[in-house]
């Protein structure tokens, strides 16, 4: 919660010095308001779904070639219409699909009877204008519909940023052993110094290699670079080859179609996955958007890269994300351009990763499609690491939320790609981690690593409270890699001289997929140490009971958070004796049955069943002795006499109240239940319409117990006490204490006897054992 | 298609389907790769490297699948196998905007990649590459 500044409210009956509500002020103080909203104007490039500049769809074909396309004549074609139009559009199929009403092909996308496979034939004869119009016609929740049944590989994954802001190798390969242990299928990494990048592949590779293995990683750099750190083994997979929507936008890119295809050859020839970079507003950030709509320039981007033959693609605006997510139904728009890029048949590493708000809510609003669709790469990355260690930039999720991620999943029961990690596993493999590179690196001569860097590693959350390499030290040390040109078979040799046997061969195991070139087909990634791609693991969903359902193996280790409540771990925790046999306290002793009371001023105190048997504390902590001490007091202190009584038959507040009150004297009593939910009430009053209520036990404290006994004393004398109010702050109790409170309350409910008459009770305060005060 | 797609999507995974149908490029079987013969010197850095006969057999195994256009990067990726690392990057940095100065260099460079490697799909890419720069005038030098 963020406080408001102090002018949003000053002290009660202060002069108002604005003219303003001053929820607006509280408002304004919010994380929300950092976040920018935009107009729409397609004149400056701001359209969101449509543009009224975007061309109509259209196809003609004359001998088997596109002769016009989306109303351009093949003579005016840019680089992107010529390239779309060469390899994206198959003649044969143009011709059905074309002449198909958008509506229908619309229906078939959320038709469970229409399978994947027949909406992928039909993309491929679809022009960018009519695939945008296609899912311009579904809403939110049928973009996810269609993006479960439509993305390429059945069971979900996800990708992890590895980055921290001195290009610490230790803290690198400390962080991507935990990547790896949190489930991620792919590591990312970049440098804050170019130079440094081997050093960071180098680190990566090791720490990836620590705990289960088999993770795919990339070091994102400058082409060249990339491809050299590729060919050296120290990486598996590369998506920086970004493609743009506008031929100048392409240009100023310094790139074209045809360069990127030729790259994108590059990559597979040296057996490393390749995916394209796509995502709306990159246009209009670059400033050649040609004022066509996010979504037409991205249906563009998406069938040039079918076209250039890439196995698939980081899309969902990407860097553009902030920039689309300020436009009415901006976030909408980079689902749907998620679904285009499926339908095409592309693997989806779907966007989720540059953060498109200060806002929680906003933020958990924006991912949860995603958690409930699946995708094949849900984050692109996901920062595994804090927000200022995050050298892309902060991720939408980050090292500081993955808690909320992971109860995301077991919210939903969706398999998010992550598994929660536990204390001491984390710190081992930490420890393994920059044991083993610090063994690497000795074993290739690139330096001895302190002892003490290794440790303040290991404990660190993050690169400020580290004491290890600075980016100037590591520089030298990535040059040598280079230099040397050391590869992954070095590494493997080294890992293997000192021992670290599993860690060598889990990295041989990631070395030895590259010959059969097996991920670098359709989603590929790997696990358990075999290649699973859209090959043999398709998405075949059809309906209930087909697709991803989470495996019961898998969906327990997604229940395994941490600190859940079990009956056993709540009653030892709340000091509770189980059963019947719960025994009497000394300073509470039963003593023969209750009778109705005649003093006038006299105040019954109804408690419940377990109260001071079983339980012996309210849910605020308080010693239930303080608490009937405080009653008694306030009480006294009222001018009243008390009287404690329990009852039998009923464990609910108001019956308790209810009945205390018939048995007083006065006709006022006071009910209360072992975790502290207390009601004043009057004999003759309905069983709900109590005087006064405390149902917050939690927030009530003892003070507030006296007061209500001081006001029932008040009542035996026909006055009308102002009623103690327990202040709540917002609270969200329920979240905070229901999962204790069914369970203590099922103690009450379960020595309920309702034939047995209440039972009168002697107090003797003296008698309290003295460990039990507070 | 293929004459019997059903028959090349079994090969997939290749390494656990059909290990016998990829090699190192120094002609050793996947089963070669172990730990030991790492140890023993006997495994380098050119063993870990993608054959273009892997890559054919993986364009197959994506053209059963109905991924045509992937399988034609596979067969690109199979033409620059054997392509120096230096002469891709230099293509690469040909076809950028405003590199060449003019469509022959470009058929030039098709032509000695084709000569000298055989890598005629990779060829064919940049002559198209050629006549849509020349047409959208992109021979033009940028400062």
């Amino acid at each position: 919660m963020t406080d408001a500044p102090e002018t949003a409210s000053p002290p009660t009956g202060a002069p108002q010095s604005s003219n303003r509500w001053r929820r607006f002020a509280e408002w304004d103080a919010r994380p929300l308001r950092h976040d920018l909203f935009a107009a729409e104007n397609p004149e400056a490039g701001f359209s969101v779904f449509h543009s009224p500049y975007d061309p109509a769809p259209s196809l003609s074909i004359e001998g088997g070639r596109v002769t016009v396309m989306d109303g351009k004549a093949a003579a005016d074609f840019d680089i992107l219409d010529a390239f779309i139009a060469a390899h994206h559009i198959d003649p044969a199929m143009a011709e059905v699909a074309m002449a198909m009403d958008p509506g229908e092909i619309a229906r078939k996308l959320v038709d469970i009877n229409v399978p994947r496979p027949e909406l992928e034939a039909l993309a491929r004869g679809l022009t960018p204008a009519r695939l945008a119009e296609v899912v311009g016609r579904l809403s939110a929740l049928e973009i996810a519909f269609a993006y479960s049944k439509m993305r390429q590989r059945q069971t979900p994954g996800n990708q992890a940023h590895v980055t921290n802001a001195k290009d610490d190798p230790l803290q690198l390969a400390a962080d991507a052993a935990v990547a790896v242990a949190l489930g991620f299928d792919e590591i990312e990494t970049t440098m804050r110094v170019a130079s440094n990048s081997w050093a960071n592949a180098l680190a990566c590779t090791v720490g990836a290699a620590v705990g289960r293995g088999g993770v795919l990683f990339q070091c994102s750099i400058e082409e060249a670079e990339e491809l050299q750190i590729g060919l050296a083994g120290l990486s598996s997979y590369a998506e920086t080859v970004s493609v743009y929507g506008t031929e100048r936008a392409f240009i100023d890119g310094d790139d074209t179609p045809w360069s990127k295809a030729l790259l994108t050859a590059a990559y597979a020839s040296r057996g490393i996955k390749a995916r394209c970079t796509s995502g709306a507003a990159a246009e209009l950030l670059m400033g050649f958007h040609e004022q066509r709509s996010l979504l037409y320039l991205e249906a563009r981007c998406l069938c040039l890269q079918r076209a250039m033959g890439v196995q698939g693609t980081q899309n969902g605006g990407i860097d553009g994300a902030p920039l689309t997510a300020s436009m009415a139904g901006g976030v909408r728009e980079l689902m749907a351009e998620n679904l285009i890029a499926v339908w095409l048949g592309l693997e989806c590493a779907s966007g989720n990763d540059c953060r498109t708000s200060e806002s929680e809510i906003r933020v958990g609003a924006k991912i949860t499609p995603y958690l409930l669709a699946g995708s094949d790469l849900i984050c692109s990355g996901f920062g595994s690491i804090k927000k200022y260690d995050n050298s892309f930039n902060p991720s939408l999720f980050n090292g500081e939320e993955i808690e909320d991620y992971l109860l995301l999943q077991r919210d939903f029961q969706t398999d998010g790609g992550l598994t929660p990690v536990e204390e001491d596993q984390v710190l081992g493999l930490r420890v393994r981690a920059v044991e083993a590179l610090a063994a690497v690196m000795e074993e290739l001569g690139l330096g001895s690593v302190p002892r003490a860097r290794m440790m303040s590693v290991v404990f660190a959350s993050g690169s400020e409270e580290t004491v290890s390499y600075t980016p100037g030290e590591v520089t030298p040390i990535s040059a040598a890699i280079k230099a040397r040109g050391l590869t992954a078979i070095d590494v493997v040799r080294a890992l293997g001289k000192r021992g670290y046997t599993e860690e060598a061969e889990n990295l041989l195991l990631m070395l030895r997929q590259r010959i059969s070139g097996d991920y670098l087909q359709t989603s590929a990634l790997v696990r358990d140490g075999r290649v699973m791609s859209a090959i043999n693991d398709p998405n075949d969903y059809r309906g209930p009971g087909t697709g991803y359902r989470m495996p019961e193996k898998r969906w327990e280790a997604v229940q395994g958070i941490r600190n859940v409540l079990t009956r056993e771990r709540v009653l030892a925790a709340e000091n509770v004796v189980a059963g019947a046999g719960g025994a009497e306290v000394d300073w509470l002793v039963a003593a023969g049955p209750a009778a109705k009371g005649v003093n006038p001023h006299e105040v019954v105190i109804g408690v419940s069943p377990g109260f001071a048997r079983q339980l012996h504390q309210t849910t605020a902590g308080h010693a239930l002795a303080d608490v009937v001490a405080a009653l008694v007091d306030g009480i006294a202190a009222g001018g009243g006499t008390a009287r404690l009584v329990r009852m039998m038959h009923t464990a609910d507040t108001s019956f308790l109240g209810l009945a205390a009150a018939r048995l007083s004297g006065s006709g006022f009593g006071i009910g209360i239940q072992a975790k502290g939910t207390t009601v004043l009430h009057q004999a003759d009053r309905m069983p709900h319409m109590n005087l006064e209520l405390f149902s917050n036990a939690p927030l009530t404290g003892l003070d507030h117990y006296r007061a209500l006994g001081r006001n029932a004393a008040r009542h035996t004398f026909g006055e009308a006490p102002e009623p103690v109010m327990v202040p709540t702050h917002g609270e969200a109790l329920g979240a905070r204490f229901h999962v204790r409170v069914a369970l203590l309350y099922a103690i009450e409910t379960g020595l309920i006897e309702p034939t047995v008459h209440p039972i009168e009770l002697a107090y003797r305060p003296d008698m309290r054992a003295p460990e039990a005060a507070q | 298609m293929s004459a019997n797609p059903a028959s090349d999507l079994d090969l997939y995974p290749v390494a656990e389907k059909a290990p016998e149908r990829v090699q190192t490029p120094t002609g050793k079987p996947l089963s070669a790769l172990t730990l030991e013969a790492v140890l023993a010197g006997e495994i380098g850095a050119e063993d870990i490297a993608i054959t273009p006969e892997a890559l054919m057999l993986q364009a197959k195994i994506a053209r059963a699948a109905g991924r045509e256009t992937l399988a034609a990067n596979f067969e690109r990726a199979a033409d620059l196998v054997g392509v120096p690392q230096e002469l891709i990057l230099d293509t690469y940095e040909l076809l950028r905007p405003g590199r060449a100065g003019n469509a022959q260099q470009l058929l030039d460079r098709a032509a000695l990649l084709r000569r000298d490697y055989g890598a005629t799909r990779v060829a064919a890419l940049i002559e198209e590459a050629a006549a849509v720069y020349a047409r959208r005038g992109l021979f033009v030098k940028r400062f």
